[in-house]
């Protein structure tokens, strides 16, 4: 008998376990009260809490999403708590040495160290990557934050941001974004509880990755983070996410959303690599995430560029975008989204063509093994005004086995004449012949597979920064095991 | 102990029956030629040697100096010294040829108790290697024979023998579609390979190749067995009168 080499077996998710730690958690139930108690807790101001009863009324009236190619039961909201938070941080964090010794050693089990001595995963040389690190509702740890001072840098949770820098919060906060903007966005508006903020003054160039690390720990809670980064005229930032959570039966929502700003001649290099538990084999349990993250090119000649490697999550609805209002910006953006097992992922990005001259690439490498469905979906956009913009775009997919799929569904408005957009798009399967070719060679399927996708996935990991794409091939090769018989 | 031992082998693929009681031995230090028409089994031999998913033996003994080999895994028997040189190699876009040859030694170092080979003697045996077949360095940075051409393909399977050493190398009519240069090199290649510690299986249609490759045997297959085995003027032989003497 043939052997499909394909087969698969157990898989291990090796951020899976939890953390034994007392939390203050709302009881299920979302209603405008419960918006009140979390901004409460934040301490925020009046257009704070304003503003977040607005989005709320707005979501009230609004219809979850249902044209992406994803299937879940429908989601009860009363169902979810809206806050958690550990209990030794009930007044925040006011250094390193307050910190739960019990919430450190989680960081350090994921390979987050929190001092500042440390760095990421694998990194010890590297050791210039500030961290915040958000447990659940709240941000537990915020390194480095004396050393980006200096440099005039501003890198704190965003609840502290909305006290001690309102007027910056004030102006970009649903600048990006705004409160009607989809379902799980307004959502986000109204019960944000944490997350990070960046603001890199003019001509700055940050002098370190910044990195937030995101944990669903409590049973039953949503993760509802909001991160706002700003890059004044002529500066530069890059930064990390990377997010995990334990394995749980029951689904958890993460609807996040991310905004970024860049001013004339800024560049943000934004780097995901989302590894949240993605469910057991049969499709129970997992992250359902919801996130929306878009960047505005405000200025002219200013560049976003969102780099991604998606590995968990039991279901994705995610597209990263850019809006190219000043002439002459570019964006970017690179991705590489794997599912196993029973994952669903949609995802992809928009490219929104308004100035002149503007220019975008979209690379997307989409694995899908397992019976998993796997879609790219982008939108490429130019407007009248968008003289002369250009867009290329390449989507590959790659299957393994026979009971996956991949879907690609892009959508091209052009209203400039003057543009150039341009899509190529493969689908190419792991064949059986190329794997014998490396046996044949003495390499094992096992290995052999993890290479050809790490071939296939080369040049979105060229795009990250270097200790991320070590970390990010290694993922990968994690959720690869079992896919290989 | 022969180097290769195969007693009356039947064997097919996709249930159909190919090989229909083939008996060969042969023993280190020798250069053996297959030939035969086609659809004779030339290359179900080649891939049975090397354990292809989807080529099933039905009976008969299968040895590789001493051990059998029906129950191993394809990359165990290319571990034990087990090589076969593909005749249509595939491309494996996006792994550069370098990593590749590089994964294929180590896999093989570490069968046998090894670790990997430092770096920079790697990258010189490499270059050596390459230079030797005439191919442009440049070609190790690119995707396993990505847009290779044909010769190129074959050369890089020759490369990979050199490097890898294996004590049998099975050689899938490399010769074809080669033009005469590139056959010079590939030959060139073989006879350097060649030595008294291991043995080489050359499938091949045409006579041609043996005139640069000199084989010791010269066995003609036709309908899954051998049917005449001499020494190398029997190629000589086939090459004037043709195979139908031999299968009529």
């Amino acid at each position: 008998m043939r052997e499909s080499p394909l087969d698969i077996v157990d898989q291990e998710y090796r951020a899976g376990f939890t953390t034994d730690v007392e939390a203050d958690t709302l009881p299920p139930g979302l209603d405008e009260g419960v918006v009140r108690y979390i901004s409460e807790k934040k301490r925020e101001p009046r257009w704070m809490v304003d503003w977040r009863l607005a989005a709320y009324r707005i979501w009230r009236g609004m219809a979850q999403p249902d044209w992406a190619h994803v299937h879940f039961p429908p989601i009860d909201f009363e169902a979810i708590s809206y806050y958690s938070a550990p209990k030794s941080l009930q007044d925040g964090p006011k250094s390193l040495d307050e910190v739960d010794p019990e919430l450190l050693r989680t960081y350090e089990k994921l390979g987050i160290p929190l001092h500042e001595q440390g760095a990421l995963a694998g990194v010890a040389k590297a050791g210039n990557v500030a961290v915040d690190a958000v447990f659940d509702s709240v941000s537990i740890a915020t390194t480095f934050k004396d050393k980006l001072k200096e440099a005039g840098v501003i890198f704190c949770p965003i609840s502290e941001a909305v006290q001690e820098h309102p007027d910056l919060v004030q102006k970009y906060l649903g600048s990006v974004v705004p409160q009607r903007d989809n379902f799980y966005a307004a959502l986000n508006c109204a019960v944000f509880s944490d997350g990070s903020f960046v603001y890199v003054p003019k001509g700055v160039r940050c002098p370190m990755e910044l990195s937030t690390y995101f944990r669903i720990n409590e049973r039953n809670t949503g993760q509802f983070e909001r991160t706002l980064i700003v890059a004044d005229a002529g500066a530069y930032v890059s930064y990390l996410e990377g997010c995990t959570a334990p394995m749980r039966d029951e689904n958890q929502l993460h609807a996040a959303v991310v905004e970024l700003v860049a001013l004339d001649d800024a560049e943000i290099k934004y780097s995901t690599v989302q590894n949240w538990y993605p469910g057991d084999q049969d499709g129970k349990g997992g992250i359902y995430n919801f996130v929306t993250k878009r960047g505005a090119c405000l200025g002219r000649a200013s560049k976003i560029s969102w780099t991604q490697v998606e590995t968990g999550s039991a279901i994705t609805w995610k597209y990263p975008s850019v809006v190219l209002r000043g002439a002459g910006s570019v964006g970017e953006f690179y991705s590489v989204a794997m599912t196993n097992n029973r994952q669903q992922a949609d995802t992809g990005t928009k490219m929104v063509h308004l100035g002149p001259d503007t220019r975008s690439t979209i690379i997307s490498k989409g694995i899908s093994a397992g019976r998993s469905q796997n879609s790219y979906r982008g939108l490429v956009r130019t407007s009248p005004a968008a003289r002369g913009a250009r867009n290329y775009t390449r989507c590959d997919s790659l299957l393994l086995g026979d009971t996956c799929g991949a879907h690609t569904f892009p959508y091209i408005e052009n209203k400039s004449p003057s543009a150039t957009v341009e899509h190529e798009a493969t689908t190419s399967k792991v064949s059986d012949d190329q794997l014998f070719l490396c046996q044949q060679r003495g390499i094992d399927p096992e290995k052999a597979i993890s290479m050809i996708v790490n071939g296939f996935c080369k040049d979105v990991f060229r795009e990250l920064p270097m200790e991320f794409a070590v970390e990010a091939g290694k993922l990968l090769e994690v959720s690869l095991e079992g896919a290989v018989g | 102990m022969s180097l290769l031992q195969v007693d009356d082998l039947h064997a097919g693929v996709d249930g159909q029956a190919i090989l229909k009681g083939l008996t060969l031995r042969m023993d280190a230090g020798e250069v053996h030629a297959l030939m035969g028409p086609n659809g004779s089994g030339k290359s179900t031999l080649a891939n049975v040697l090397a354990g292809r998913p989807g080529y099933e033996v039905t009976s008969g003994r299968l040895s590789f100096k001493g051990r059998p080999l029906d129950q191993e895994a394809p990359e165990v028997r290319a571990q034990a010294g087990l090589f076969m040189a593909f005749q249509y190699p595939v491309e494996i876009p996006g792994v550069s040829n370098m990593e590749f040859l590089k994964a294929a030694q180590d896999s093989h170092r570490k069968a046998n108790g090894l670790g990997p080979e430092s770096p920079v003697a790697f990258m010189q045996r490499v270059r050596t290697l390459t230079e030797g077949l005439a191919l442009n360095p440049e070609f190790l940075k690119r995707g396993v024979n990505e847009g290779f051409s044909g010769g190129e393909k074959k050369r890089n399977e020759i490369l990979q023998m050199l490097l890898l050493e294996p004590t049998l190398a099975v050689l899938d009519e490399t010769d074809s579609g080669l033009d005469i240069d590139a056959m010079q090199t590939v030959a060139s290649g073989v006879n350097r390979f060649r030595s008294a510690n291991n043995g080489v299986l050359l499938i091949t249609h045409y006579q041609r190749l043996l005139n640069h490759v000199v084989p010791d045997f010269v066995h003609v297959l036709a309908d899954g067995r051998i049917v005449e085995s001499g020494g190398k003027e029997l190629a000589h032989a086939l090459e004037e009168r043709g195979y139908a003497w031999l299968t009529a």
